[in-house]
């Protein structure tokens, strides 16, 4: 078979994605996230009297208690599959990336399993968030000093 | 006001992040290193602080701010001990979400099993 023919047999029959859809529902979801951050943060700067800055950290810490809960009980995935982007992005995928993979590599062992694949997906953002971080803010302060 | 904002930033980066998935090979994996790396490049011209100060949460929730993060802690250590104070503060502001995330995962891999 000409290889034309078949690349287009195999367009044709590939699973159609609709990427408009995938983009509004990463959208929606992704915005109602930030919302749920900025709703977190009014609620304990105001109950606990505490600055927005100090609340910030109190809501970072709910949602990654939030999406590692989920993911443990096993619905995470599911809405992960659905929205994708719009909880992948935000750092409930952080939560859900770690969890997930501790959750899995369980079974293998403490060390060889838990230990050694915790931050099997988490570790590049974590891996190039400081490599950038530490080039640019040595960058930045040799150029313009800190803060 | 500011909760639209947060809606319409969250969700433009969420967006953003969708449309390089599903229009490119790259994986959720690129993705996510790339945004905290565009959040750390942001910083350092100061410019995601002033994101922040005009969005609020819908800034803080991305993993752009991630990267934010990382640098802000370690110029504020910076402007105080020197170059060392990058090496120190490093993970001053991302240490919550980080230890909190390890916490919980730890705890949860005890107490559940995989569901398939």
């Amino acid at each position: 078979m000409e290889k034309k023919e078949y690349k287009k047999i195999v367009d044709r029959h590939k699973p159609t994605e609709n990427r408009t859809q995938n983009a509004v529902i990463s959208f929606l979801i992704g915005g109602l996230v930030g919302v749920i951050g900025q709703g977190l943060i009014d609620f304990y700067s105001s109950w606990l009297d505490i600055s927005s800055k100090d609340a910030s950290t109190f809501m970072i810490v709910t949602l990654v208690f939030i999406a590692s809960l989920f993911t443990a009980l096993g619905f995470f995935d599911k809405w992960v599959t659905f929205a994708r982007c719009g909880l992948i992005i935000p750092i409930t995928g952080f939560a859900h990336s770690m969890t997930s993979a501790g959750i899995e590599y369980r079974k293998e062992g403490p060390i060889y399993g838990l230990g050694m694949n915790i931050f099997k997906l988490a570790g590049s953002v974590i891996l190039y968030g400081i490599v950038s971080a530490w080039l640019f803010g040595t960058i930045r302060y040799l150029l313009l000093g800190g803060l | 006001m500011i909760y639209v904002y947060s809606f319409l930033f969250a969700g433009f980066v969420s967006m953003l992040g969708q449309l390089i998935l599903d229009n490119t090979k790259l994986t959720a994996g690129h993705i996510t290193s790339m945004f905290v790396v565009l959040g750390a490049f942001l910083d350092s011209f100061s410019m995601y602080d002033k994101i922040i100060a005009y969005v609020g949460g819908g800034a803080l929730v991305p993993i752009t701010s991630f990267g934010h993060s990382l640098i802000h802690g370690a110029l504020a250590k910076a402007s105080e001990y020197g170059l060392i104070g990058i090496l120190t503060g490093m993970f001053d502001l991302t240490a919550s979400g980080i230890t909190s995330a390890i916490i919980f995962t730890f705890i949860f891999s005890l107490f559940f099993r995989p569901k398939n």
